[in-house]
C-alpha cells in the first residue's frame, strides 16, 4: 500500500505549500507576521497589488492584501468547526464574505456542491449545530428552502452551505456534515420525488 | 498455514488491479446519463489506474439530462461572489460529465447498445467490473380497458417528443382535435408536460425545444388541461418549486376545490413530519383560495383528486381514437401514515378529453442475462452488487456485476441523488477489489476496450466517439442560433449519424 501511496505524496505536499489559500496549512496558527514575511511582495508593488485587489475576491487573494502598516485593508476571518459524520473535526478560518461551501472547498474538506452554488441541488446540505448560531442566520430564501426540501438527513438547524455566508456574529460556528451515503439507501417512507 | 498463503495471495493480485500499470482495473459503465457518469467520476477517483469506458444506445451522452429536463425550466441565478458565469444545473452538470469523459483514461463509445451491439455476458468477460446505469426507459402500464386507444401517451415519450429524443420524433400526437387534456399522475414530470402544454408558445421558441413539438403546440387546440391523482394533495407526489411554477404561468386560470384540501387525521401525520408536503400543501390552499377570473385568462389548469381511472372511452365519431376517461370517485383508507391507500366509491364521472398523458412512473427494462425483480422494476442488488436472484439473500452476489441510478433504485430522485448512489456503488467496488472478491474472473489482465472495439468492429457497429458527439453537438448550436435558440436538437437517427460520422 505504501509504495502506492509515495509517488502522491510529492504532490500532495507541493498543493499543500503552494495553494493560495494558506489557512489549510496555518490552520489554527493564523499569523498575519508569519504570513508576511514569506509572502511580502517589494513595497513599491504593493501599493498597485492593494488597489487591484480591492473589493475584488479578496477571500481567494488575502495574502497579497495584508501588511501590518496598512492594516485596515486586512480581511477578518472567523473560526469555523466542520465536524464530519465519523465525529472528525477540522478547525478552519474562514474570511468573512465567504461562503461556507466554498470554505471546505479550500481545505479539502469533504462538502460536495454538484451545481457550484447556483441554488440547484442540495449536496452541499450542513446542520448547524448549535441553534443560537442557526437564529443568526438570515432565513432561507423560497429557493434555498426549495432544495432544502429534498437534503438527505434534513433537521430543523438545516442550512445549504452555499447560503451561509460568513460573518464576524458567526465567529465559532460549528457545521455538522450529514452522511448522506447511508442515509438515502434507508428507505423511509419519505418520497423521493423526481 | 495454505489458507493465510491464498489470502495473502488474493489481496496482492487484488491490489495489482488497482496500483500496477501493467494489470490496470478495466470498467465498464453502461448508461451515460447522471448514474454513469458519477460513477464514472467517481471510480476515477478511487483507482487512478482504472480505464474507464461509458457506453450508451444512443450518439449522445448524458441520458435524461439532455433529454428530460424540460425545456423551459428558467436559469437559476449563481449567488456566489464568484465571476463564474450563471449557468443553470443542465449546463453545469453537462460541464462536469464532460470533463470526465474527456478524461485520459476514459472513452465515451456512443452508439452501442447492451442487448444487440454487445451481450451482457460478452461484456462481463471483456472487463473486470461491468456497472449497470441504463435508467427506465419503459412505463408503468395501468391494465385497464382502452389503454391501446389512440391519443393515449405516457409522459415519457411525450417528453422525449418534445425534447427531441430519437426515439420520440414520431410520436406526432394530435393536439388540433380537442381541447382538453387529462393527465394522469401528479409528480414532477405530469407537471412538466402539463406546463409545456400551458406555455404561452412564444416563450417556448426560445429554449432548445424540438422545432416540431414547437410548430405542433403553435396549433394546438388544447385550452384545458387536468392533474388527475387517485388520492389527496397531501399524497401528491410533485416538490414546491415544480408547483409554484406552473402555479405562476402567465393567463392559465387555476382551479382546485377546497373540499379536497381537508386533511384526515393520518394526512396531518404525514404532513407533520414531510417537509415537502406541508409546502405542497400550503401552495395548493393559496391557490384554491385564490379568486378566479375565468374568460379573461385563456387556459386552465385543473388539479382534480380522488379519482381514479377506471377504462377510457372511445370516441364516436373517430373510431379508435380517445373521447374520455372514467374515473371512479375514491376514498382514503389506512390509519397509517404514509399507508393511506384509495379505495372506489362505486361513484363514477366522466373527463372528456382527446389527449391522455400517463405519468404514473417509469420501468426499467431487463436485459438477457440479468437477474430482475419484476414486481419492482429494478435489479436485485445489495448496496449496487447486483444479487444473482429476487431471494434477497446477500450472499449470491454476481461476481463484477453493479448497478447505479434508477436500474438500481427504482425511478426517483433527482440528479443529484444519483451522486451518493454512485458513491455507493464504488464503495462496494473498492471493497471488494480489497476483499479479493474479484480474483476468479480478474486475477489476468482483461482486452476491456481493445476487445470491446475488436469485437464491435467485427459486428460493423459505427460507434460515436466523445468528439464525434462534439460534432453533434457544434451542429446542434450552429442551427440554434440562426432562430435565437441555445440549440435546434437533431432528432432522427439518420442526422445524428451524418453529423457524427461524416
Amino acid at each position: 500500500m505504501l509504495s502506492s501511496r509515495l509517488p502522491r505524496l510529492g504532490p500532495w505536499i507541493a498543493k499543500r505549500l503552494f495553494t493560495r489559500n494558506y489557512a489549510s496549512i496555518y490552520r489554527g496558527r493564523y499569523n498575519q507576521s508569519t504570513r508576511n514575511r514569506f509572502l511580502q511582495p517589494p513595497a513599491f508593488q504593493q501599493l498597485s497589488l492593494n488597489k487591484l485587489y480591492n473589493g475584488a475576491m479578496i477571500g481567494k487573494h488575502n495574502f497579497l492584501s495584508t501588511t501590518s502598516n496598512e492594516g485596515n485593508e486586512q480581511k477578518e476571518t472567523i473560526s469555523v468547526t466542520f465536524v464530519d459524520k465519523d465525529g472528525e473535526e477540522q478547525h478552519i478560518r474562514v474570511p468573512v464574505g465567504m461562503s461556507m461551501l466554498e470554505a471546505a472547498h479550500e481545505n479539502d474538506i469533504e462538502l460536495e456542491g454538484a451545481c457550484e452554488g447556483s441554488l440547484a441541488c442540495s449536496t452541499c446540505h450542513v446542520i448547524v449545530m448549535d441553534v443560537e448560531y442557526y437564529n443568526k442566520l438570515e432565513d432561507p430564501t423560497d429557493e434555498e428552502n426549495d432544495m432544502l426540501d429534498l437534503a438527505f438527513g434534513l433537521s430543523e438547524t438545516s442550512r445549504l452551505g452555499c447560503q451561509v455566508i460568513a460573518k464576524p456574529e458567526l465567529d465559532g460556528i460549528r457545521l455538522a456534515i450529514p452522511a448522506a451515503t447511508r442515509n438515502f439507501a434507508v428507505d423511509g417512507y419519505v418520497p423521493k420525488p423526481h | 498455514m495454505q489458507n493465510v498463503v491464498i489470502l495473502q495471495a488474493r489481496k496482492w493480485f487484488s491490489r495489482s488491479l488497482s496500483s500496477f500499470s501493467s494489470n490496470p482495473l478495466k470498467v465498464c459503465v453502461v448508461g451515460s446519463g447522471p448514474a454513469g457518469f458519477y460513477t464514472a467520476e467517481k471510480m476515477l477517483k478511487a483507482h487512478q489506474q482504472a480505464q474507464v469506458d461509458i457506453i450508451d444506445r444512443l450518439p449522445t451522452p448524458f441520458g435524461l439530462v439532455r433529454s428530460g429536463v424540460a425545456p423551459d425550466h428558467p436559469e437559476t441565478k449563481s449567488n456566489s461572489i464568484e465571476l463564474t458565469l450563471p449557468e443553470n444545473l443542465q449546463q453545469i452538470v453537462i460541464n462536469q460529465f464532460s470533463r470526465v469523459a474527456q478524461h485520459e483514461q476514459c472513452s465515451f463509445l456512443g452508439n452501442v447498445t447492451l442487448g444487440s451491439s454487445i451481450s451482457l455476458s460478452e461484456l462481463r468477460k471483456l472487463y473486470h467490473v461491468v456497472v449497470l446505469a441504463y435508467g427506465a426507459e419503459s412505463d408503468r402500464s395501468l391494465g385497464i380497458p382502452g389503454e391501446s386507444l389512440k391519443g393515449i401517451y405516457s409522459a415519457r415519450e411525450f417528453v422525449w417528443w418534445y425534447n427531441g429524443h430519437p426515439d420520440g420524433r414520431n410520436l406526432d400526437p394530435d393536439l388540433k382535435n380537442t381541447d382538453a387534456a387529462v393527465i394522469l399522475g401528479q409528480g414532477n414530470v405530469a407537471l412538466d408536460v402539463a406546463r409545456i402544454l400551458l406555455r404561452p408558445t412564444a416563450e417556448l421558441a426560445t429554449t432548445d425545444i424540438a422545432n416540431y413539438a414547437l410548430a405542433a403546440l403553435e396549433e394546438s387546440s388544447i385550452r384545458k388541461v387536468y392533474l388527475v391523482g387517485r388520492r389527496g394533495p397531501a399524497q401528491a407526489a410533485c416538490t414546491a418549486k415544480e408547483l409554484r411554477e406552473i402555479l405562476g404561468i402567465r393567463n392559465v386560470d387555476i382551479s382546485i376545490q377546497e373540499v379536497d384540501l381537508r386533511l384526515t387525521p393520518a394526512d396531518e401525520e404525514e404532513l407533520k413530519s414531510n417537509r415537502i408536503k406541508r409546502r405542497v400543501h400550503e401552495l395548493l390552499s393559496k391557490a384554491a383560495a385564490k379568486p378566479r377570473t375565468a374568460g379573461l385568462n385563456q387556459r386552465e389548469l385543473h388539479f382534480v383528486f380522488f379519482r381514479k381511472p377506471d377504462s377510457f372511452q372511445e370516441s364516436e365519431d373517430r373510431t379508435g381514437h380517445v373521447s374520455g376517461v372514467h374515473f371512479e370517485k375514491t376514498v382514503l383508507k389506512g390509519d397509517g401514515p404514509g399507508k393511506q391507500i384509495a379505495i372506489g366509491t362505486g361513484e363514477f364521472e366522466d373527463i372528456k378529453c382527446g389527449l391522455v398523458l400517463k405519468s404514473i412512473g417509469y420501468k426499467s427494462v431487463p436485459v438477457d442475462g440479468l437477474p430482475f425483480d419484476h414486481k419492482k422494476g429494478i435489479v436485485p442488488n445489495f448496496r449496487g452488487r447486483v444479487l444473482s436472484d429476487t431471494s434477497g439473500d446477500p450472499t449470491l452476489l454476481e461476481e463484477g456485476l453493479y448497478v447505479c441510478g434508477w436500474l438500481k433504485r427504482g425511478p426517483t430522485g433527482i440528479v443529484a441523488t444519483n451522486l451518493h448512489c454512485a458513491e455507493e456503488t464504488v464503495l462496494s467496488i473498492s471493497e471488494d477489489i480489497e476483499k479479493g472478491m474479484l480474483i476468479s474472473s480478474a486475477a489476468l489482465p482483461k482486452p476491456g476496450r481493445e476487445g470491446l472495439l475488436q469485437l464491435l468492429q467485427d459486428r460493423d457497429v459505427r460507434i460515436v466517439s466523445f468528439s464525434d458527439w462534439e460534432k453533434i453537438d457544434s451542429e446542434e448550436k450552429r442551427l440554434g442560433s440562426s432562430r435565437n435558440k441555445p440549440r435546434e436538437k437533431l432528432s432522427t437517427w439518420d442526422e445524428l449519424h451524418k453529423a457524427a460520422l461524416e
